[in-house]
């Protein structure tokens, strides 16, 4: 059977986008990055990704007119995959280089590591593999069903979301003391602190179920 | 705890994968393609390559080789020689890596540091110190392959990178470098104490010993090793450099250094698990 969904990967020219790409076409995700809404639109689903400033990343969203189109997307129920920066992007506000309003899909705001606790010193950013471990949420019919508890993802952050309720939580993750969310989910929304296309064949495992999952390859 | 990471650096040199002394010397061991995909299979937890004639072209050379390897590899890739500006800096993300390595064009003008990190993210943006020792608690940096002296001291450098927005530093002991002596603990550790950012440890690893030294006794948070790894891959695989370019008589003879006791991530990572130090098996 041959599959036409289109996923959009956006592009708000933030970031490396060769290894989401990748990842894509290596389980066979058909993928296009796009900075057009018109992709938006005509997209099955949609790719969030991005590295760097929260600001910078809103302000391109805005000037290549994205924000209300992946808003309504998301709210007619399109399915979204949102990562690193992409994660945060989905929430209320950031405290990074002062704060600034996100896509207010998820209500939380966005904090930075503390760069000390109980007097010793943390590393900020972490830039690390760490685990990630389940709290409420079943792992099962998510992304994340290939994934063990306590799997080793790849990191590179210095800011973690927090959300308003604790039922989109759907991993943990224990930086040097501090417990953050690192991935969350909400009816069509799935997101990861961590970088799954970098996380080796465990991560590459999370894009091919989130695929499978709205029959996208 | 939090886990440290195992970095195999791979030098490039033209179409090859060279490994020299004090940056210096540099011996042709094969083709880097062949080596980055063995490690990543033996668990590598990033990858850096860097561009050991960049400098002196002023340009990097790498896009191909990186290009290639992104499409196979699945774990972050760094890259450092020759990247002047945000331009140069944008080329090599698109290229397909995730980090970026500066060293000479940060120490020329710091201020790229403050804007490449506020473009691409603090995360994006490593720069290398490298690091000769002048006299007891004095390091001076240099740049080039340890060969341009600047005059700068090494932990006013460091200081001034972390506050400038660097992601992290690799610090690097030239007089150390391909000696298999071990790190040099004294300066790891001072620069891990001064800096707010993560630490990579470069310069002097001959065997596992080594490596959890610097991990305990100098709050590394990574270590970036070359000859250990390489040196294993060779006694153990073909790898055909091109005979094209640099001294390649060392490869031909499969010989070895006896400064260094070869092994593979995975044994690595395992004595480090020995000693209480978490990593990613």
């Amino acid at each position: 059977m041959e599959i036409n969904k289109k996923v959009t990967i956006i592009d708000y020219q933030l970031g490396n986008l060769f290894s989401v790409n990748q990842a894509c076409e290596t389980v066979g995700i058909n993928a296009k990055i796009s900075s057009a809404k018109e992709d938006v639109f005509q997209a099955d689903a949609l790719i969030l990704p991005g590295v760097g400033a929260f600001i910078e990343a809103m302000n391109n969203l805005a000037k290549l007119d994205l924000i209300s189109p992946i808003k309504d997307a998301v709210e007619a129920g399109k399915p979204i995959f949102g990562i690193c920066l992409g994660q945060q992007l989905l929430f209320t506000e950031s405290e990074e280089f002062g704060s600034g309003n996100g896509l207010d899909l998820i209500n939380g705001v966005i904090k930075r590591f503390a760069e000390e606790l109980d007097g010793k010193k943390i590393k900020v950013p972490q830039i690390a593999w760490n685990k990630i471990y389940k709290q409420l949420k079943s792992w099962d019919n998510t992304a994340l069903c290939e994934i063990s508890d306590e799997e080793f993802m790849y990191f590179i952050h210095s800011y973690y979301v927090k959300p308003t309720a604790e039922d989109c939580v759907l991993t943990l993750t224990n930086y040097d003391g501090i417990e953050f969310c690192s991935a969350i989910s909400h009816n069509n929304i799935f997101a990861t602190q961590f970088h799954p296309e970098k996380s080796g064949e465990k991560g590459l495992s999370i894009y091919k179920n989130w695929a499978k999952k709205y029959n996208l390859i | 705890m939090k886990a440290i990471r195992v970095i195999p650096r791979l030098d490039i040199k033209g179409p090859n994968l060279v490994k020299g002394i004090h940056l210096e010397g540099l011996r042709v061991l094969g083709k880097p393609s062949d080596f980055a995909k063995f490690y990543y299979e033996q668990g590598a937890d990033e990858l850096m390559f860097m561009d050991v004639v960049a400098s002196l072209y002023e340009r990097n050379s790498l896009h191909d080789i990186i290009s290639e390897t992104a499409k196979k590899i699945f774990i972050p890739i760094t890259v450092g020689g020759g990247l002047r500006s945000i331009s140069d800096i944008k080329e090599v993300l698109r290229a397909g890596a995730d980090k970026v390595c500066l060293n000479t064009a940060a120490i020329k003008n710091p201020e790229l540091i403050k804007e490449a990190s506020r473009m691409f993210g603090s995360s994006t943006i490593v720069v290398a110190i490298e690091a000769i020792k002048e006299a007891e608690d004095k390091y001076l940096a240099y740049t080039d392959n340890g060969r341009e002296y600047t005059g700068v001291d090494v932990f006013e450098w460091a200081q001034k990178v972390d506050e400038l927005g660097a992601g992290e530093i690799v610090i690097t002991s030239v007089d150390r470098e391909g000696t298999g002596q071990g790190y040099d603990l004294d300066l790891v550790s001072k620069v891990s104490g001064l800096v707010s950012c993560p630490i990579i440890a470069h310069g002097g690893a001959g065997k596992k010993s080594h490596v959890v030294d610097v991990l305990q006794k100098a709050q590394a948070d990574a270590v970036m090793i070359s000859s250990i790894f390489h040196y294993d891959f060779i006694k153990h695989n073909e790898s055909k450099g091109s005979l094209l370019e640099g001294n390649v008589e060392f490869l031909k003879q499969k010989r070895n250094f006896h400064t260094f006791e070869p092994c593979c991530i995975n044994e690595l990572k395992n004595a480090l698990v020995n000693h209480n130090i978490e990593c990613r098996l």
